[in-house]
């Protein structure tokens, strides 16, 4: 194989307010022509920034301090702007996370993919022209001659990714660097884009760099992998054997801290403590403070590749021959179990009915309504004290409205909710504030949901104060030290601000302000979806220990099938404002019944080779994007996406079924 | 009884009570630690502290210019010691100081340091011939015998004496300053000097330091020198122009800031009340600002101002002296400028907590039934009082030079105040006399520039330190780089 | 796009009434028309009777808000308030409190405003873009910092100062051009050149700090790291998609001023003694001309909301994802 990009000893500082931050020390690593080499790791760790390097598009105060990148034999560090230029969006070239941000809202498509081919392959006019609607077509972007005189806002966010990944081709790149390429989009467009790249990838030889923190994407699509870790490159392996014998122990835990079905009955592994700061210097293995297995050498002394098996490489003193003695021992996990708790009587401690949110349309010179986004549309849920009912959809689909609507934050247009039998619908004033104590919600944004202007103290007591909750000021302070212990924050934080603290900390915070008033019942909206691998592992164990013990109830909402399958007693599937599936978590993930369950399931990456190569071997995912709410597709909501779709589905929208005894399907191509 | 009376102008109490709010805001700011955090990053840029010294001195000497009193006249044979006649006109304290400045009256104009008069006049000799010539000034260089041989030793022994003084004064400043600085950080006085003048304090006091001393001796200079000089001249009736532009900093000050007093309520208030509420509350406070903001804004003050005229034109029994007069006119001029320019703060806020009412802290709190007004005054403002604050500096500088059209409209304040504005009128017809008397306008045009230039700089400061979006150029260091 | 045109037309109409009804308010709340017809007709001794045809001679006879004496629907409209406005609706300013007629004077002075406020607007705005780019350009350099500096220095001088330095500069010491008046024609040039660069310059230093401060926050943006991705020189990135971008705020900013470039500018015209409406607000204002003060209020409105509309639709031309509805 030869190799196209070779990176030695590269580091990279960044001069801030805080200090030098050396975001990238001592990186080397290779990358072969029509090879894909996935750089993993958490935020922070130096990944994109590694892609920047190479680049050479610095963040500002920043620079190369050493090291080489050669492509193709010449060295990027040695070149000059002008030079440079020439490199980027040619031999080398890029795409971002955010397409929506990183496509210029006011020009065209065309215009933006005609600028790469006029600046590095001279094309203009109608050559121009030709290539774009080739390299558009390419991507799988339908109609690309009336497209590409469009502008980005017109197309939805997959498709906005594939004109990125269009715009990257057009200099016929020799490497592809993808920064995230899916993560802001929903797993069944997710999926559809890895496609198109794989299959690009194939296609043109063309080497690419993927730069991801999800496990199941490297899986899908890999050959090689290098794992980060605070600003440096700690393990390198091929796909087989990093998914089968992972060495580092951070790359171990990453695996153990994934959540499974097979996890249900138990903890997550978790990493203690939180990645250092890398204004500092370091002395030894900078895993070292979190690494369960580290040892005095490990502080001291900075550790030396080490290679285990061929192909992988790992920078960790464990795999020093010379330290053969400590690789043996044992690294099982010890397994807690959690008692998970045997659903009471089943009392229906929240009842949904029919819930509907509907925002006006207006239009015309007075405002008239002339339609309405039908956020949620007839919702019905039912969900025991001490369960978890996860509501799962992709964005746009009504699952956070739904989930505001019950507590009442929107005023729901239509439709019934009751908690323990008393309808809310019927509540005023006092008695509403009354049903506040006894349901709760948390957010999905660790940062946005706490008031940066109050101390911990003061947020958790706001809820207390506002309810009535907890007695004198005295007693209530007592109360809020309890629920700090309980939910792992330390008594002397309560002074503190929320900037103070990680992405982890703040939604510890925010369940003790929950949990503070005492609630039955806490909607948690995507509360880890903002949050690294560790850290979610911290989190749901935490939720499912809280569920434990105090008996609480969740309605979960989210689109993380893996945090579905190991918190969720219940699952129900919403798709453009309905609920399309509903049953008990393993009959709907083990057996999905309705298409779209059945697309969603399989668009889902599994950070497992076996699963991963079955669904390579038939790429059947799910075409098209999710129509607006504002105007459902006539009939069944699914039907333009659906591969079974029949005449009977383009008329009528399917009433429920009941089927397997326990669950709902609303499907007419289900049979009962 | 006493020796004179206190006099409180409708003015000096609404300064009095702005400065009370300023200096509860600084309490408050202090006992946040975010607040004190952002504070921290204002100073710790040199730009801000050169710029805080110098609104330090303008306000020093409006404070000074708002604690009014009128002497007892004379007591008068006849009259009963108790029922003591005082003075018509009104003084300030700043009048006390400047006693010898203010008195010190010349028959018309002369120039900076002239020892005579800018015009011919009819001068009787002593043997009691008439002959037209300059006339010597009765006060400026009046203590030279040969003022065209003397006068530059002079100038020059007075300056020197000035650099002293105020070197020293400086010294009496600094030194304590820097014992109790350096004593909070355990070092000796000279430890503590040096990391104070060489910048390796956090804040930059080292700017602060510098700053000062060059306004110790620029002031002690200008006393020493117009002790025996108009330094600035005299203006159309002979009245020395430093004095007058020193009068003219409360003005400048006061109208910079008193229209803060309606501004605030009514911006934050109707602001967070639409954004909060939404539906028919923001319709129509929406339709309000729109009314008051689509009408040009000179015409609206023109307007208002021309009311407020007559008004107290009607009631001069309660404005019966001069100096009642022309506040309650400025005091007017103020409010009706808040009650005019309060839309912008409404808008912003408006916007803002459109913004923030969907943040999930505010979620949360509804979650909790915490009611409006206290998810507004807890979640709310505090999350958009970066908006106020940026605000109010920035209008600060704007609010000086606007003084200077109104005056020149006809709608400013009062020609008995001491204005810049006013002093730019009067300079007018000056600059079109021969030779050209361009003092007055200098002047103004100096002090004007100062207060108006430290203000943008320290808005700058402020909003680069507050205003999250806002870009943080590594500035120190840039100047640093810039000394090597 | 229509019809949100018409709506917002049909929101300017209770817009205006509110803005007149605040200007008879202001007025009429300590002045009657009693004391606006004996400060007009000027002596002490005139008789009331004078002052009652000086008030029926300018619809000043009626009651102001409420007409008690009426019958039905004109109870509210046969009183001054009603009469007055709806004629402004109209676009009829009738006369002046001193007897011109208004709608005349305003269709002569509009156009020396306009020489004097238009150039200034569209070089002034160009000269800050291009300024304000140059510094983006060179950010974080000496060069930068300098002109930012100047800026502020710029921008802490008051207009007045520019006018009067002008003057005494290039009027009187070089003599240059005249220091005041105003020739019809293609003359006029003469007399607008100074007025022209003084409203550039003291306008330059607020807007091209604010340019810059616009063309920085799009600087940091995602689309500008895709465009330098792509291998397009700084110069491209700038010009081709900052440029565009930061247009839109600029734009914002300063469309809605060019419906009041007809009001000219109240500083300049009456210093450089340009017959525009900008010296023609500040006469009224002196003489205390409600009639004329009242129109140019109305017609500032007007043309503010007008403003805010153009506003809006070049929001649509210069931002495709701007749809108004």
């Amino acid at each position: 194989m030869n190799t196209l990009l070779a990176v030695r000893q590269l580091s990279m500082q960044i001069e801030t307010e805080q200090g030098v931050v050396h975001a990238l020390d001592d990186v080397s690593f290779d990358l072969h022509a029509g090879e894909t080499f996935a750089l993993l790791g958490e935020s922070g760790c130096g990944k994109s920034m590694t892609a920047f390097s190479l680049m050479r598009l610095l963040p500002t105060g920043g620079r190369i301090a050493s090291g080489r990148i050669e492509l193709e034999g010449q060295d990027l560090c040695g070149l000059s702007e002008a030079q440079m230029r020439h490199i980027r969006g040619g031999a080398l070239a890029m795409i971002f996370q955010e397409p929506g941000t990183s496509l210029n809202a006011v020009l065209t498509v065309g215009q933006q993919i005609g600028e790469v081919l006029a600046l590095h392959r001279g094309l203009k006019g109608a050559a121009a022209r030709g290539e774009a609607v080739a390299l558009m077509r390419q991507v799988g972007i339908p109609d690309p001659e009336r497209r590409l005189d469009e502008y980005p806002f017109q197309f939805s966010g997959g498709m906005k990714q594939r004109v990125m990944i269009a715009m990257a081709l057009a200099g016929e790149p020799r490497l592809l660097i993808a920064d995230e390429p899916t993560t802001a989009l929903d797993v069944t467009i997710q999926a559809q884009v890895l496609d198109v790249m794989a299959e690009l990838q194939r296609t043109r030889r063309m080497a690419m760099m993927l730069i991801t923190h999800d496990l199941g994407i490297v899986a899908r699509m890999a050959h090689r992998i290098g794992v980060m870790y605070a600003g440096q490159l700690i393990e390198e392996a091929p796909r087989e054997r990093f998914f089968s014998a992972p060495a580092h122990p951070y790359s171990r835990k990453l695996f153990d801290a994934l959540p499974e079905a097979q996890r249900r009955h138990g903890r997550l592994a978790s990493i203690p403590g939180s990645v250092p700061p890398l204004t500092m210097r370091f002395e030894g293995c900078r895993f070292a403070e979190r690494c369960e297995q580290a040892w005095l050498r490990c502080k001291a002394e900075v550790p030396a590749w080490h290679s285990p098996a061929p192909g992988q490489r790992v920078r960790c003193h464990l795999f020093d021959p010379a330290e053969t003695r400590r690789a043996t021992t044992s690294f099982a996990d010890a397994e807690q179990h959690i008692e998970t708790v045997q659903p009471a009587a089943q009392n229906g401690l929240l009842e949904v009915a029919g819930l509907k949110v509907h925002f006006p349309i207006r239009r015309g010179v007075f405002q008239r309504t002339v339609g309405h986004v039908k956020a949620v549309d007839g919702v019905d849920l039912r969900l025991d004290a001490g369960r978890t009912l996860a509501l799962v959809g992709e964005s746009g689909c009504g699952k956070t409205t739904a989930g505001k609507a019950i507590l009442w934050l929107i005023e729901p247009t239509e439709g019934v909710v009751k908690l323990d039998g008393a309808d809310l619908v019927a509540l005023n004033g006092a008695s509403l504030r009354a049903m506040r104590t006894r349901m709760q919600m948390v957010f999905q944004d660790p940062f946005g949901s706490l008031n940066p202007r109050l101390r911990v103290s003061e947020i958790i007591e706001e809820g207390m104060r506002s309810l009535g909750v907890g007695g004198s000021d005295a007693a209530r302070r007592q109360e809020v030290a309890a629920i700090m212990a309980q939910v792992g924050l330390r008594s002397e934080m309560a002074d503190r601000y929320p900037h103070e603290f990680s992405g982890g900390q703040r939604q510890r915070i925010a369940i003790a302000r929950a949990l503070a008033v005492k609630p039955q019942l806490i909607i948690c909206d995507e509360p880890t979806s903002a949050l690294d691998v560790s850290v979610q592992a911290q989190i749901l164990n935490l939720l499912k220990s809280l569920q434990a013990e105090l008996g609480l109830a969740y309605l979960f909402i989210t689109h993380n099938i893996a945090v579905v399958e190991f918190l969720a007693h219940e699952v129900a599937v919403m798709y453009l404002g309905r609920i399309v599936e509903r049953g008990p978590v393993e009959q709907v993930l083990q057996q999905p019944r309705h298409p779209y369950t059945q697309a969603l399931l399989a668009a889902v990456p599994r950070a497992n080779l076996a699963a991963e190569q079955g669904a390579r071997a038939e790429p059947n995912h799910v075409k098209g994007d999710m129509p607006s709410p504002s105007k459902p597709p006539q009939g069944c909501h699914f039907h333009p996406r659906c591969p079974h779709a029949m005449d009977i589905c383009r008329q009528t929208y399917p009433d429920s079924k009941i089927v397997d005894n326990a669950r709902v399907v609303r499907c007419h191509w289900v049979s009962d | 009884m006493n020796a004179f009376q206190i006099v409180v102008l409708g003015s000096d109490f609404l300064f009095a009570l702005l400065l009370a709010a300023m200096a509860v805001g600084i309490v408050f700011a202090f006992r946040r630690e975010h607040l004190r955090r952002t504070w921290r990053k204002v100073f710790a840029g040199r730009t801000a502290m050169v710029a805080l010294v110098l609104l330090l001195v303008y306000l020093l000497v409006s404070v000074l210019d708002s604690l009014h009193y009128r002497p007892a006249l004379d007591a008068q044979p006849g009259v009963n010691e108790m029922r003591r006649q005082y003075a018509t006109e009104v003084f300030s304290l700043l009048d006390l100081a400047l006693t010898r400045l203010r008195d010190s009256t010349e028959k018309s104009y002369s120039a900076p340091f002239a020892a005579y008069l800018y015009e011919k006049q009819m001068i009787t000799e002593p043997d009691g011939s008439l002959r037209r010539d300059y006339p010597r000034l009765t006060h400026g260089a009046a203590h030279l015998a040969d003022p065209n041989a003397e006068r530059a030793g002079d100038i020059g022994l007075r300056a020197l004496q000035g650099v002293v003084t105020g070197g020293l004064v400086w010294l009496a400043l600094f030194l304590p300053f820097a014992l109790i600085a350096g004593r909070k950080r355990g070092e000796t006085l000279k430890q503590s000097c040096r990391a104070i003048l060489r910048g390796e304090t956090v804040l930059a006091w080292d700017a602060f330091a510098w700053a000062l001393l060059l306004v110790c001796i620029l002031v002690a200079v200008l006393a020493f020198l117009s002790g025996g000089y108009h330094v600035f001249g005299t203006d159309a009736i002979g009245n020395d122009v430093l004095y007058r532009t020193l009068k003219s900093m409360r003005t400048a000050l006061l109208f910079g800031t008193l229209s803060t007093l309606v501004v605030l309520p009514l911006g934050i208030g109707l602001g967070l009340a639409a954004g909060y509420f939404g539906g028919w509350i923001d319709d129509l406070i929406q339709y309000l600002y729109t009314v008051i903001s689509s009408i040009p804004y000179v015409l609206l003050i023109a307007a208002a101002a021309l009311m407020m005229q007559l008004v107290i034109e009607q009631h001069s029994e309660i404005f019966n002296t001069v100096a009642s007069r022309s506040d309650a006119r400025l005091v007017s001029l103020c409010l009706i400028i808040g009650a005019i320019s309060w839309t912008s703060l409404c808008r912003l806020l408006r916007a803002e907590t459109l913004k923030l009412r969907e943040q999930d802290y505010v979620q949360a709190a509804r979650c909790f039934g915490v009611p409006s007004l206290r998810i507004m005054t807890r979640h709310i403002l505090p999350n958009a009082f970066h908006i106020v604050l940026i605000n109010l500096v920035l209008d600060f500088s704007a609010l000086v030079l606007a003084e200077a059209v109104l005056s020149y409209v006809g709608v400013g304040v009062d020609p008995a105040t001491q204005s810049f504005g006013v002093m730019i009128n009067g300079a007018r017809g000056e600059l079109a006399r021969e030779p050209v008397i361009w003092w007055s306008l200098t002047a103004a045009f100096i002090f004007m520039l100062a207060l108006v230039l430290s203000a943008n700089l320290f808005a700058d400061a402020v909003r680069e330190a507050f205003d999250p979006r806002a870009r943080t150029l590594p500035r120190r260091r840039l100047l640093r780089s810039a000394a090597r | 796009m229509i019809a949100y045109l018409l709506r917002r037309l049909m929101w300017a109409i209770p817009t205006l009434i509110g803005v007149n009804l605040l200007v008879f308010t202001l007025f009429f709340i300590v002045n009657s028309p009693d004391d606006m017809a004996r400060a007009q007709l000027g002596s002490k001794r005139v008789t009331q009777e004078a002052i009652e045809r000086w008030k029926a001679d300018r619809g000043y006879d009626k009651p102001l808000f409420w007409n008690s004496r009426a019958q039905g629907l004109a109870r509210v409209s046969d009183t001054i308030f009603v009469q007055k406005s709806a004629r402004m609706f109209l676009l009829d300013f009738g006369k002046s409190d001193v007897g011109r007629d208004i709608n005349r004077e305003l269709s002569q002075r509009m156009w020396p405003s306009l020489a004097l406020a238009l150039p200034v607007f569209v070089l002034g705005l160009f000269a800050a873009i291009v300024f304000a780019l140059v510094l983006v350009f060179f950010r974080a350099t000496w060069l930068d910092f300098t002109g930012v500096v100047l800026c502020v220095v710029l921008m802490s001088i008051s207009a007045l100062f520019y006018i009067l330095a002008g003057q005494y500069l290039f009027a009187r010491t070089w003599n240059l051009v005249p220091i005041s008046g105003f020739l019809p024609g293609v003359d006029a040039w003469r007399f607008l050149v100074l007025p022209i660069l003084i409203g550039l310059v003291s306008g330059l230093g607020a807007n091209v700090r604010w340019y810059r401060a616009l063309f920085l926050e799009e600087i940091e943006k995602d689309y500008v790291r895709t465009a330098r991705a792509k291998g397009l020189s700084e110069a491209a990135v700038l010009f081709r998609h900052v440029l565009k971008n930061g247009m839109i705020p600029i734009l914002t900013g300063a469309v809605v001023l060019i419906p009041s470039l007809f009001l000219g500018s109240l500083l300049s015209e009456s210093f450089f003694g340009i017959p525009g409406l900008g010296s023609f607000t500040i006469d009224a204002i002196l003489q205390q001309d409600f009639a004329v003060v009242r129109a140019m209020v109305f017609i500032g409105a007007l043309l503010y909301i007008l403003g805010l509309m153009l506003t809006d639709v070049s929001y649509t031309l210069v931002d495709p994802r701007v749809r108004l509805q």
